[in-house]
């Protein structure tokens, strides 16, 4: 029995437009070029989040269903106003049918909010959904004014899987539950120290104290106020979202003043390999959120090579080590694929995102469905939920470290790989 | 709160934002030229310390010996050919200059290094700590506060004791003047730039040791050390070591208050004394 979906994706796949006769042909058998629009952070503060581009953009290229399409690439320079300015520019000089944008809630908010007024479709990805979808909001504080979008989605995980992951590995530790909030003042800083939707609540529920000295400034030079505060309330978690400088500090300065947490699980700043090694020897045992990794058992729908095998391959052409930003990058073009394999003319804004929203894609970072799961109604029909597992960065022998999953209650069809161990 | 603690903690932070300082004070008190890309000069030399201390597998602190003339070369031709073309009575193409140097360095670096947090490995110095009964100093921050300190002592002899410094001190007062007494400015101006250069290594030791940089990290290196210049006042080295401590001071105080206001706090002990003594604690010149 062939249905209608894998139908249409085989004559995708082979271009032969089997369907052609039945269905119409899909926009990606047509023969054109179908012009997709790509903004990311490729300089600036956000730079390394958007250095598997190029590679990406190859693997793109080069695969089947990357023939049929023409990528046009825009640098946001990790500024809100830029992104804006050039997707503008790729919406009315390149003339694009579909946009894709990825890395931060500065990148994906003012070109989601291009595409929306000017009506093109478009896609994103590597921003959690609340400061996506509510900071895209006309009052972000009143939650009865909020609407969902016509022509944009978004993939990845939202704030609750972070405290859920980050309190699943505490708990697998013998801790006092006294922990510590480093959280500054930017979007991310706010949204996680947010007293009402971000950790505070969920903690209290879970039994653990917060001690939170309230948001400081990014580059900051000085953490012996926070580690003092710290010291007093006998912490022995801390959490945040630091940039990874202001982590370095603070690290540095607690092992200098005799401040050792039992566990440490902090997002972004220990996000990329390069800034635990810059921690030294100190970075051992440090956790994070791990949204993809090359041990993650899925695989990519347009190249057909595993999780593993994405990465070995930028590992390959580059010589770095591979970094968790990958894989959403390459699924944000299985996506561009899948979805235009549906649609008969690229050019009908509304048939695309008809096509975005009804997505059911096993893509290399998991299944991509815009059902809702997991999500509050007012953003079910514009997000869809990737899952989310711990890990902690171990040191090799010979130098570096190596982000091991250490706790996967969330999503247990990812292989956990240790258990999780404290600091000392 | 620990108040012995918040005060050494800010003395110490003060050595680092002097040490950013000094370089800019040194050119700013002889030429008058504010060097907007100063934080971005930091960075490059602190790339360069890293570059040298991996190749050569040195130590950052060993490394800064073979940087140290390589950003004396730097700083004397940057001088020379650059920044020595826009010095004249108007006061904006230096900052153009600087400004577009600034751009220039930072996309460079970008382009060279990627966008990578890095840090320079100075091993256990790194966490190492001096327990000392109520407050536990950290060893690398002592180090810091004690190269600020060196620093300013060794330009100070320079200035007052030789006679490039004398040199450097009339040029600073009255450029045509000391030309008439056979002193060729561009050649003392480019000897300046250089100098500072080596401070900016020796800077550079210190941000890449205490924590990541990258190449976007410059420009918020300058405004501390703008601040502590303008604090300590014009043409005085150890009026920029008072402004450093002054401004981390007021941030470890106001953090220890509330951490929400630690950079407000350095911002306005500068505002501060901007109000009560415009022309900086310390003044030298008068012009």
């Amino acid at each position: 029995m062939i249905t209608r979906r894998e139908l249409l994706k085989n004559a995708a796949a082979t271009s032969v437009g089997l369907g052609a006769g039945l269905l119409g042909a899909p926009a990606i058998a047509t023969g054109a070029k179908i012009k997709l629009g790509y903004v990311s952070p490729q300089s600036g503060p956000l730079a390394a989040f958007s250095e598997a581009d190029d590679y990406i953009l190859k693997t793109f290229a080069e695969s089947e269903a990357g023939r049929h399409f023409e990528v046009a690439v825009k640098d946001s320079q990790s500024n809100p106003n830029r992104a804006a300015a050039v997707a503008r520019e790729l919406i009315v000089e390149d003339d694009i049918d579909l946009m894709l944008v990825a890395s931060t809630p500065e990148t994906t908010n003012p070109v989601a909010t291009a595409c929306e007024s000017e009506e093109i479709p478009c896609i994103s990805t590597v921003a959690p959904w609340q400061p996506y979808f509510i900071g895209q909001q006309g009052n972000p504080r009143d939650p009865d004014s909020w609407t969902p979008f016509d022509y944009s989605y978004h993939f990845f995980w939202g704030l609750e899987d972070v405290i859920a992951v980050f309190t699943a590995m505490w708990g697998r530790l013998d801790t006092n539950k006294q922990v510590g909030g480093l959280f500054p003042n930017d979007g991310d800083g706010n949204a996680w120290g947010d007293p009402e939707a971000g950790f505070p609540p969920v903690l209290s529920e879970l039994g653990y104290a917060l001690t939170d000295t309230g948001r400081y400034q990014n580059l900051t030079d000085d953490f012996s106020a926070q580690i003092n505060t710290f010291k007093r309330n006998r912490v022995e978690i801390v959490t945040g979202v630091p940039i990874p400088p202001d982590f370095t500090t603070f690290w540095t300065q607690s092992k200098q003043q005799g401040f050792t947490p039992k566990a440490a699980s902090i997002g972004k700043a220990i996000l990329f390999p390069q800034a635990v090694e810059a921690l030294g020897d100190t970075g051992h045992n440090l956790s994070s959120e791990v949204w993809w990794s090359p041990s993650h058992p899925f695989t990519s729908s347009l190249t057909g090579q595993r999780a593993g095998e994405v990465a070995a391959g930028y590992t390959r052409a580059t010589g770095k080590q591979w970094t968790q930003p990958i894989g959403f990058v390459h699924a944000l073009f299985e996506m561009a694929a899948d979805v235009m394999g549906r649609v008969e003319d690229s050019g009908d804004a509304d048939a695309v995102a008809a096509a975005i929203a009804a997505t059911e894609l096993d893509s290399a970072v998991g299944r991509i469905a815009f059902d809702g799961a997991g999500l509050p109604p007012f953003a079910a029909s514009n997000v869809a939920k990737t899952p989310l597992v711990g890990g902690q960065w171990r040191r090799r022998d010979g130098g570096g470290y190596d982000l091991i999953i250490v706790d996967n209650s969330a999503a247990p069809e990812i292989p956990a790989a240790g258990s999780m161990q404290a600091i000392t | 709160m620990n108040y012995l603690d918040t005060v050494v903690q800010g003395v110490l932070l003060g050595g680092l934002y002097a040490l950013f300082a000094a370089g800019l004070s040194l050119v700013f008190g002889i030429m008058r030229l504010v060097n907007l890309a100063h934080g971005d000069l930091i960075v490059l030399a602190a790339y360069l310390l890293l570059i040298t201390a991996s190749v050569l597998g040195l130590s950052p602190f060993v490394a800064a010996a073979a940087v140290a003339p390589l950003m004396f070369g730097i700083g004397w031709l940057l001088q020379r050919h650059v920044l020595g073309r826009t010095l004249g009575a108007d006061i904006l193409p230096p900052l153009l200059v600087t400004f577009g140097l600034s751009i220039a360095l930072q996309n460079a670096l970008l382009q060279g290094f990627s966008a990578d947090s890095r840090r320079l490995n100075s091993g256990a110095l790194a966490t190492a700590s001096i327990d000392l009964g109520p407050v536990s100093v950290g060893v690398l921050p002592l180090l810091t506060f004690a190269s600020a300190i060196v620093v300013i002592i060794a330009l100070n002899q320079l200035f007052y004791r030789t006679e490039l410094g004398r040199a450097f001190r009339a040029t600073s007062d009255d450029a045509d003047t000391a030309r008439l007494m056979g002193i060729q400015p561009q050649r003392i101006f480019s000897g300046a730039t250089a100098i500072a250069m080596l401070v900016v290594t020796i800077a550079a030791l210190y941000l890449g040791t205490r924590a990541n940089f990258d190449p976007s990290i410059g420009p918020a290196r300058l405004i501390y050390a703008f601040e502590a210049v303008i604090i300590g006042g014009l043409g005085s080295l150890w009026g920029t070591l008072a402004g450093g401590i002054t401004i981390g001071l007021a941030q470890t105080i106001g953090a220890a208050i509330n951490p929400e206001w630690q950079i407000l706090s350095g911002h306005i002990a500068f505002l501060l004394v901007l109000l009560l003594k415009p022309r900086g604690l310390f003044p030298r010149a008068f012009d």
